[in-house]
C-alpha cells in the first residue's frame, strides 16, 4: 500500500505520543489527529525514558536446540550439554555460557510454530508479526517502532541496520509508513555512506546549495505538498543531521577498554556499535549475525558462531543493564525459524519452524521468565503455542504502544500488528 | 596375500540403534569398537556379530585409540572428558576418567611405546597425558583454531597435530615445543558470505618409509552451510614439506573422514558427503584416484584391520559397512 498522506492533514506530524498512553484505549481507536502536545517538561523526560530496541537477527536460522531449548541425552539432542543459568530452573545450552549469566535479564518463548521452513517468508514473518499475503507489504518492526517511538527531538533516524556488508544505503522496509521509516544500513558497521562533505565542495558551497533547495522546497510545498516531497525534504534534512552527527556511528570514540571487553570480532564491534547508537537516542537497531543455515556439520557451526555472540551479547546486555538503559530498551534475539530436530546425515540441521524459541528482554519484559514448552525431544510444542504475531504484539506492549491502535493511511485504518494475535501476557512485566 | 583394492566389496554389515560416527579396529582384530549418536561406544565380536555397550560419556565420542598391549581403550568425548576402559570387560566401567580439554576432544593417539597419549581440542590446545595413569604431561600451545587430528611419529619423539585453520604442527615431545609446521592450507576455506572456517586437517598418516606425510580433508568448499565440498588428499614430502601430489577424485562430494596408508602402500580415505560415502584409493605418483567403491550411505569414520584386507565404514543409517579388499569369491570362503 502507497504511502499518501496528503498534504494539509496533520497525519505527517504524528509522533510517538499518540501511540503512548493508549495502551488503555480500546481496540479501534484511530491514530491521528490528537491535539494535546506534551509540555517542555515532559518530552524531556519523554527524550531521556524513551524507548528503544535492539533486535539480533540470527540469520540463517538459529537451532533451538544448541541455544535457548537444549534437549541433551535425546535423539535428536546433539553433543551439546545444557548448562545452569542465572536463574534457577533455566537451563539452555553449554554454547551460551556467559549469556547464562545474564539469563535474569531475559525471557524465552520456547513454544514457537510459524509452520514455515522459508528464509523469505520467515524473515518476513518475524520482523512484521504477519504472515505474507500477495498483493499488501506491512512495514517492519523498526519502521513501526520509529514510527511509534520517535521523539521529535531525535535528528537522527530511528531505523538502523547494522550489516555484516554491503555498502549501506536506505531500505524499503517501511511500506506503507513511507520512506521516513525505512531503515539506513550500516554496512559492516560504517558510517552511512556518503554522509562526508566531498572535498571539492567548500564548507560555504554547500550551505549556499542547502538554502537555495530550502527556499524551492518551501515554494513547491506550499502548492504540492505530498508524502512523496515531504520524504524529499525529510531526507535531505536527514543527510544534513548524518553529516553533522557522523561521529554517532565512529566506534573508534569508544575507549579501548570498552572495545575489549566487546572482543575484536567483528559481531563484538556491532554490538558495541549498539550500544552507542541507542545511548545516542536511536530508537531502532538491528544487527545482524550471520550465518546460521547450518545444514552442513550444525554443531562445529553453532559452536564457531555462537561463540562468536555469547560473550559479546551478553556484555551487551550487561552494559545496559548497568547504565539503566535495560528497563528502557527492548532486546529481541530472533531468526526466521529454527532448525530440525532430526539430525541429518551431514550433522547438520534443516528448515523448521514447527518448534523453536526466541529470546528477548530488557524494557516491558518479565525477567526470567519462560512461556511455552516443547516436548522431550523437541520435535513438537507441548505447551504455550504461539506464532510470529503473537511475539510482535508482544515487542509492541513492552514497549508501551498499543497494538491495537491503526495507523491511518490514505483514509484507511491498518492496524499496527496483525489483530488476529494477542500479547504473551506471561512474558510482560 | 595382498590387497585388492580394486575387488573391493561389503562382506557383511552390523548394525546399532542410532547413527553411527566414528569406528576403529582393536589391535588384536578381533573387535571392532564403533561410537554413536546415543553417547554409546559399541564393540562388535567379528566372529560372531555379539555387541556390548559401553556407556560413560556424557556427549557424543569421536576419538577412540588403544594402549600398546590392546587391554586397554581410550576414548575422548564432546563432553571435555577422556575415559579409559577396560578393553575385553564383559561389562566394562570406566577405569579412569580425566576432564582433558574445554570442549571437544576431537582426536587421540597413543605414542609407539604405549607410554605417551596425546588429545587434541577445539580449546586449540594439544596435551599429552601419561597413558599409565592419566596424568597430564604437557601442553602444546599454538594451534589458531580447533584441534582436528593427532598423530606421533614412529619415533615416537615428535607429533604432529592439525586444525580447522589448515596448519599441520610438528612438536618435540620431550621438549613440549613446536618444531616446525606444515602448510596445509588447501584443506581450509573461509567463506566471507556466511563468515565461517570450514575443512581443516581431518586426518594424518605418515608413509612406511616415513618420507611423505598425508593429510586429508576437503576443498572446493563453496558452500560449507550446504555441503558444497570435494574430498582432497595432500601428500607432503617430509623434508622439504613440499606438497608433492594433491590427490582429488571426480565425481564425489564429500570430505575425508580418515585416510590410512595401506601396507601395500596406496592410501585409502574414507569421504562422506552429499554424493554419498565413499572408499577412495589413490596411488602415490598419480593425482587421481586408481578406484574408489560407493558405500550404502555417507560415512564418518573408517579403519583397516590389522589383516590388511577388513575395512569397517560408520554411517548415518546406523549400519558399519565390513568390507573386503579382495575378490568376492575370496570374501564367501571365509
Amino acid at each position: 500500500m502507497k504511502c499518501d498522506y496528503a498534504c494539509g492533514s496533520e497525519d505527517h506530524l504524528i509522533a510517538r505520543r499518540q501511540f503512548l498512553g493508549g495502551v488503555a484505549t480500546g481496540a479501534g481507536a484511530v491514530l491521528g489527529g490528537l491535539g494535546a502536545f506534551a509540555t517542555p517538561e515532559a518530552v524531556a523526560k519523554m527524550t531521556k525514558d524513551q524507548k528503544r530496541v535492539i533486535v539480533v537477527r540470527m540469520a540463517g536460522g538459529l537451532s533451538q536446540l544448541e541455544s535457548w531449548d537444549p534437549k541433551p541425552g535425546t535423539d535428536t539432542g546433539g553433543p551439546f550439554r545444557s548448562i545452569p543459568t542465572s536463574v534457577p530452573g533455566i537451563r539452555i545450552s553449554e554454547l551460551l555460557p556467559h549469556t547464562a549469566k545474564v539469563m535474569h535479564h531475559l525471557a524465552l518463548a520456547r513454544g514457537i510454530n510459524t509452520r514455515n521452513g522459508d528464509h523469505g517468508k520467515g524473515t518476513y514473518m518475524m520482523l512484521t508479526g504477519r504472515h505474507r499475503t500477495p498483493g499488501q507489504t506491512h512495514p517492519e518492526l523498526g519502521a513501526v517502532v520509529a514510527r511509534g517511538l520517535d521523539n521529535d527531538s531525535l535528528t537522527l533516524p530511528g531505523h538502523i541496520k547494522v550489516t555484516s556488508g554491503g555498502s549501506g544505503g536506505r531500505n524499503n522496509d517501511a511500506a506503507y509508513l513511507g520512506p521516513k521509516y525505512a531503515s539506513i544500513s550500516l554496512g559492516g558497521g560504517k558510517p552511512p555512506a556518503y554522509t562526508e562533505r566531498p572535498k571539492d565542495v567548500t564548507e560555504a558551497a554547500a550551505k549556499n546549495q542547502n538554502q537555495f533547495r530550502k527556499q524551492a522546497n518551501d515554494r513547491f510545498a506550499q502548492r504540492r505538498r505530498t508524502a512523496e516531497t515531504d520524504a524529499y525534504v525529510q531526507s535531505f534534512e536527514q543527510a544534513q543531521e548524518l553529516m553533522r552527527q557522523r561521529d554517532v556511528f565512529d566506534l573508534s570514540k569508544e575507549s579501548d577498554k570498552d572495545r575489549e571487553r566487546y572482543g575484536k570480532t567483528q559481531f563484538g564491534e556491532h554490538c558495541l556499535l549498539a550500544r552507542r547508537l541507542v545511548e545516542k537516542g536511536i530508537t531502532y537497531v538491528q544487527v545482524t549475525h550471520s550465518n546460521y543455515d547450518t545444514h552442513n556439520e550444525n554443531f562445529s557451526f553453532h559452536f564457531e558462531q555462537l561463540g562468536e555472540f555469547d560473550a559479546p551479547f551478553a556484555t551487551l546486555v550487561a552494559d545496559l543493564a548497568a547504565r539503566g538503559l535495560l528497563e528502557h530498551t527492548l532486546i529481541v534475539v530472533l531468526s526466521e525459524f529454527g532448525r530440525t530436530p532430526r539430525i541429518n546425515k551431514y550433522y547438520g540441521r534443516d528448515h523448521w519452524g514447527n518448534a523453536w524459541s526466541v529470546c528477548m528482554g530488557g524494557a516491558g519484559i518479565a525477567r526470567g521468565a519462560v512461556h511455552g514448552a516443547t516436548n522431550k525431544n523437541g520435535t513438537a510444542v507441548s505447551d504455550g503455542q504461539v506464532d510470529a504475531g503473537h511475539l510482535f504484539h508482544t515487542y509492541l506492549r513492552a514497549l508501551g504502544l498499543n497494538p491495537r491502535r491503526n495507523f491511518k493511511i490514505g483514509g484507511q485504518k491498518i492496524p499496527l500488528a496483525d489483530p488476529a494475535f494477542e500479547p504473551i501476557k506471561e512474558l510482560l512485566a | 596375500m595382498a590387497a585388492d583394492a580394486k575387488q573391493v566389496h561389503l562382506a557383511k554389515s552390523l548394525t546399532h540403534t542410532a547413527p553411527l560416527i566414528n569406528c576403529r579396529f582393536d589391535p588384536s582384530g578381533q573387535y571392532l569398537f564403533a561410537t554413536a549418536e546415543d553417547r554409546a561406544i559399541i564393540r562388535w565380536k567379528l566372529a560372531d556379530g555379539s555387541k556390548v555397550i559401553f556407556k560413560g560419556h556424557d556427549s557424543w565420542v569421536r576419538g577412540l585409540a588403544f594402549s600398546k598391549d590392546g587391554k586397554t581403550l581410550v576414548t575422548s568425548g564432546f563432553d571435555d572428558t577422556l575415559i579409559w576402559w577396560p578393553m575385553a570387560a564383559d561389562k566394562p566401567e570406566p577405569i579412569r576418567k580425566a576432564t582433558a580439554h574445554k570442549g571437544w576432544i576431537r582426536a587421540i593417539a597413543v605414542s609407539p611405546d604405549g607410554a605417551l597419549l596425546a588429545s587434541g581440542g577445539n580449546d586449540r590446545v594439544v596435551k599429552i597425558w601419561n597413558m599409565a595413569d592419566g596424568k597430564p604431561v604437557a601442553e602444546l600451545i599454538g594451534h589458531e583454531l580447533d584441534v582436528y587430528s593427532v598423530m606421533f611419529h614412529p619415533d615416537g619423539k615428535h607429533l604432529l597435530s592439525g586444525d580447522l585453520m589448515g596448519q599441520i604442527r610438528q612438536w618435540d615431545v620431550a621438549g613440549a615445543k613446536e618444531v616446525r609446521k606444515f602448510d596445509a592450507k588447501d584443506l581450509h576455506t573461509y567463506n566471507s558470505g556466511q563468515r565461517v572456517h570450514f575443512g581443516g586437517v581431518r586426518s594424518l598418516a605418515l608413509t612406511a618409509d616415513r618420507k611423505q606425510l598425508i593429510a586429508g580433508g576437503l576443498y572446493k568448499g563453496t558452500n560449507p552451510l550446504g555441503a558444497v565440498h570435494e574430498p582432497i588428499i595432500l601428500r607432503f614430502e617430509w623434508d622439504s614439506q613440499k606438497v608433492l601430489k594433491k590427490h582429488i577424485t571426480t565425481g564425489v562430494k564429500g570430505v575425508i573422514w580418515r585416510n590410512v596408508i595401506h601396507p601395500d602402500g596406496f592410501v585409502m580415505g574414507c569421504s562422506g558427503g552429499s554424493s554419498g560415502g565413499y572408499l577412495i584409493f589413490w596411488k602415490a605418483g598419480e593425482d587421481k584416484a586408481f578406484h574408489k567403491f560407493k558405500m550404502q550411505d555417507t560415512a564418518r569414520g573408517m579403519d583397516l584391520h590389522p589383516d590388511g584386507i577388513q575395512v569397517a565404514a560408520t554411517h548415518w543409517n546406523r549400519k558399519v559397512s565390513l568390507c573386503r579388499l579382495e575378490e568376492k569369491s575370496n570374501s564367501k570362503k571365509k
